[in-house]
């Protein structure tokens, strides 16, 4: 029985997971044996998912890629769609960060959600989602992939209103989910109208039958565009890129695992995934990917900006998502597909470990998230102040650690293909993220004390702190997987994931990858830039407090415009949803539904009864009349007999 | 012009004439005495068809039975000098008499003018045999013997619930 | 000159006609009770002539029942009559109209 043959199991356990907790956690005398099925279903399909890559390490690299059908889902006409899983390079590559890094979250929501009241219904939401994602990467045809796209938004949902009576800026927990899950929704849009194009075009949903139908058409095919960006649409909307990136800051309402797992490492990875995934698509549609490279250079910059200023520890982390998002769409956009899945994997360590080391500082603090309450916190948690300090120097993109080698691959990779200006926005962005990561991390747990001598922050129990260490580690050497040839690497990454990009790497007929003395040049600019921004942001938040108040005094319109995310909520607001709402109500209500269409119904109604009312007057009673018409009857049938 | 066709214009004659003045008449005894009249006048067109047994049937049973069970009853209501029954003549009348009328116009154009023969032959000479107390008999007792039967049980319910009605409460 | 059928028909038709015309312009119960008699009374004659005609007996066994049920239904009816009667004591039915909506 070969590994790849057992995927089914990593599908299910999750789900199995659900439904236990689901109906009979309630009922637990010990919530932790929850937490435990919870983790080990996760954990299990880790470990299975270790196998299957290491069965796929021993093939050669033309022997990688396996369809397991589970069974045929769909028969409808001329649509077949089958419950199948495609396992190759890149679905095993995210299965890997997907359970991993979810099993390392699992474990330490444990002793995060330890004596709330939802326990088991966090682990059965949580084991939910991962049902979900798996269902999302392994997925050989594009329906099975919405159907975890929408199961992931749903689970989004569920987890950002978890506690879903608390409040939460300017309304509650509840709408925040509300939010996340309606912009979800008109990202969904563009996916199924790429869906149906597909399925019109090509005739199929699977991916090896598109793509290869596909990569023999002509590079501009106008449906092809289409087709790309709609996807893309419906990858911003669960990315988190412009326009629809405004659901994520508020999905910080959610617990500080969930924000963890899904809205940092897995979740919002998906639409970076899916377009991995269609590189051919997007290969043949080079107007697309100006798009995608574009707009993910300008969402990196601007998220940048926005975090420089937030007094939030998730908000800033938050943005921050949103940045490195940014800068993986960029990647794909200039035909580093390969990069942008790595930079994906590096993200995950290091974001996942930034979040849960805020949650630990949360949960010290007992649930103060201003940074301006913080500071000096680095005695008081040590470990929570260590892992966290890795996982900015990674972000940062300082070398060895893993963030330098994914960021510094884009940023070659952006400007050897010629986009300069993009290479620029991204080295700039650079300079931001590793400003404001260190601005947060000085905030938090350095400089003076903040806070009052009520509060006693404590070190997290072991269940948080050990992942926050296997992150840690991870985000330290999890970059030695594609250290570049320049640098006297094999870039293993780049060459695992070829295989699967290849069809779309001949299309855009790139360039190879020679070493070139600009390389070095470029890679100590980024790390210059790094330094520079973890300098300044160490003077300034560390030793001189009082420079950056005088800064953002001298400029207040500035700094109100990015403390208040340029009021993109409330310009939303005003020309999406008011309008809307209004219209629904004025408009669709009050005269299509109560006039025209119970109109209809109810008039109906009076009409049947109005002539009931009538004809009922023939029931005289009297025989005569009856008599009456008989005879008239009789006479009109006698007279046709007449005439015929 | 045959003795059997001036018998049956004649016949015909009163019983029209008769029915009509039966419709006509105010008083209800003098409706029923008309009435006896027309039923003279069929049994006698009956005879004219052969069908002996039934015209004396007709005379019988009509005439005996039926109108005198109809003239006991004006007496015992007491209809006969009283007040005279308010009339309404409407729109109704009107129109059901010019129904009618068109009624026997249509017919008139389908008996005399469609042009099926079977409607202009003579008489099958098989009908003298027809209509006698043998030919009748021999029909009842065999073919409808079912019907027959039936009909007494009929006659039997009839009068149990002619009894029933009619009874005074208590 | 040998009476045809249809002269024979057309009778029936005008008797018919005049029994509806009656029933349809009296008032008086038992004056419509008599009209109706009439009527039967002119299928009957349309039923013998049929008989006398084509040469079947079937059409006069059918007179032979109607007039029996014809004499149990006046017996019925004017049981009902009398009955309606004495429950108010008139026979128009113009008055009689309690079952009309």
């Amino acid at each position: 029985m070969k590994a790849h043959e057992l995927i089914i199991v990593v599908v299910l356990l999750p789900l199995l997971g659900f439904l236990w907790n689901g109906l009979y956690g309630h009922r637990l005398k010990h919530q932790l044996v929850a937490g435990l099925i919870g983790s080990a279903t996760v954990g299990a399909g880790f470990l299975l998912a270790c196998a299957i890559f290491a069965e796929l390490l021993a093939a050669s690299p033309e022997n990688r890629s396996f369809i397991v059908d589970v069974f045929p889902w769909i028969s409808a006409g001329g649509l077949s769609v089958h419950v199948a899983y495609q396992i190759d390079q890149l679905s095993v590559l995210m299965l890997l960060v997907v359970t991993g890094v979810g099993f390392l979250i699992h474990v330490y929501s444990i002793g995060y959600m330890h004596d709330d009241p939802g326990f088991w219904r966090f682990f059965a939401y949580m084991n939910l989602f991962i049902f979900a994602m798996v269902n999302l990467v392994l997925a050989d045809n594009f329906l099975l992939m919405f159907l975890g796209w929408e199961g992931v938004g749903l689970c989004s949902y569920l987890l950002i209103g978890f506690w879903y009576d608390r409040k939460f800026e300017k309304g509650t927990t509840a709408d925040a989910a509300k939010k996340a899950f309606i912009i979800n929704r008109i990202g969904d849009f563009g996916f199924l109208i790429a869906m149906f194009l597909i399925e019109g075009t090509f005739g199929s949903l699977r991916f090896q039958n598109v793509f290869a139908q596909a990569s023999v058409m002509a590079v501009g095919t106008p449906v092809i565009l289409w087709i790309a960006l709609s996807l893309f649409l419906g990858a911003t909307g669960k990315s988190a890129q412009i326009p629809l990136y405004v659901w994520l800051p508020d999905a910080m309402a959610g617990p500080t695992p969930v924000s963890a797992l899904i809205h940092a490492a897995t979740m919002v990875t998906a639409g970076v995934y899916m377009v991995a995934r269609c590189s051919v698509l997007f290969a043949l549609a080079p107007a697309a990917m100006q798009v995608v490279a574009v707009i993910g250079a300008v969402t990196a910059i601007y998220a940048a900006t926005i975090g420089l200023v937030q007094n939030d520890i998730k908000k800033v982390l938050a943005y921050s998502t949103i940045s490195q998002l940014g800068y993986m769409f960029l990647a794909l956009g200039v035909g580093a597909f390969a990069s942008g899945i790595f930079h994906l994997m590096t993200h995950a360590f290091f974001k996942a470990l930034l979040f849960l080391g805020s949650g630990a500082v949360i949960h010290a603090m007992h649930g103060e998230q201003d940074i301006r309450k913080m500071g000096g916190l680095k005695s008081e948690l040590p470990t929570t102040y260590r892992t966290f300090w890795i996982g900015t120097i990674a972000i940062a993109g300082i070398p060895p650690f893993a963030g330098f080698f994914s960021k510094d691959e884009i940023l070659w990779n952006a400007f050897s293909r010629g986009h300069y200006l993009l290479w620029a926005v991204g080295f700039l962005g650079a300079g931001l993220t590793a400003f404001y990561m260190f601005r947060l991390l000085s905030l938090t747990f350095r400089g003076t004390k903040r806070w009052g001598g009520e509060m006693h922050p404590h070190e997290a129990p072991a269940t948080m702190t050990i992942p926050l260490v296997v992150l840690a580690g991870l985000s330290m050497a999890g970059g030695f997987v594609g250290v570049p040839a320049s640098l006297g690497g094999g870039s293993a990454i780049e060459g695992w994931l070829e295989p699967v990009f290849a069809k779309a790497g001949g299309i855009l007929a790139l360039p190879g990858h020679d070493v070139e003395p600009l390389e070095y040049l470029l890679m100590a600019l980024s790390v210059l830039v790094a330094l520079a921004g973890i300098g300044l942001a160490r003077a300034w938040y560390t030793k001189m407090p009082e420079v950056p108040k005088r800064v953002a005094q001298r400029s207040p319109t500035l700094y109100r415009l990015l403390l208040n995310k340029y009021y993109v909520d409330e310009v939303y607001d005003a020309t999406v949803v008011t309008p809307l709402v209004k219209g629904s109500e004025s408009l669709l209500w009050k005269v299509v539904d109560v006039r025209v269409i119970d109109g209809l119904v109810n008039g109906t109604a009076r009409a049947v009864a109005a002539a009931g009312r009538t004809l009922r007057m023939v029931q005289t009673g009297v025989v005569h009349n009856y008599m009456l018409l008989f005879i008239a009857g009789v006479v009109m049938i006698l007279g046709w007999l007449i005439a015929h | 012009m045959t003795a059997e066709s001036l018998a049956f214009f004649f016949l015909a004659a009163f019983a029209v004439s008769t029915a009509i003045l039966m419709v006509l008449q105010r008083n209800p005894v003098m409706s029923a005495i008309c009435m006896i009249g027309t039923f003279f006048s069929l049994a006698g067109l009956y005879l004219l068809l052969h069908a002996q047994l039934l015209a004396v049937l007709q005379v019988v049973i009509y005439t005996g039975a039926i109108m005198v069970l109809v003239l006991f009853v004006i007496m015992l209501l007491n209809l006969g000098d009283e007040a005279r029954l308010r009339e309404r003549y409407d729109l109704a009348m009107g129109v059901g008499t010019v129904l009618a009328a068109g009624f026997v116009v249509e017919l008139f154009f389908i008996l005399f003018y469609s042009g099926d023969p079977a409607l202009r032959a003579s008489m099958d000479p098989r009908a003298a045999a027809l209509g006698t107390v043998e030919g009748m008999g021999g029909a009842l007792f065999g073919r409808f013997v079912l019907p027959f039967e039936m009909t007494s049980v009929l006659l039997l319910v009839a009068v149990v619930g002619a009894v029933v009605l009619a009874k005074r409460k208590g | 000159m040998e009476i045809p059928l249809s002269y024979y028909l057309l009778l029936g038709a005008i008797l018919f006609a005049i029994g509806v015309v009656g029933t349809l312009t009296r008032r008086n119960a038992i004056v419509i009770f008599m009209c109706i008699e009439l009527m039967l009374n002119s299928v009957n004659l349309s039923l013998i002539a049929f008989s006398a005609f084509l040469g079947e007996i079937t059409g006069m066994v059918t007179v032979f029942f109607v007039m029996a049920v014809a004499a149990a239904e006046a017996a019925v009816g004017l049981a009902i009559v009398i009955a309606l009667y004495r429950n108010k004591p008139t026979v128009n039915v113009d008055e009689i109209n309690i079952l009309k909506w």
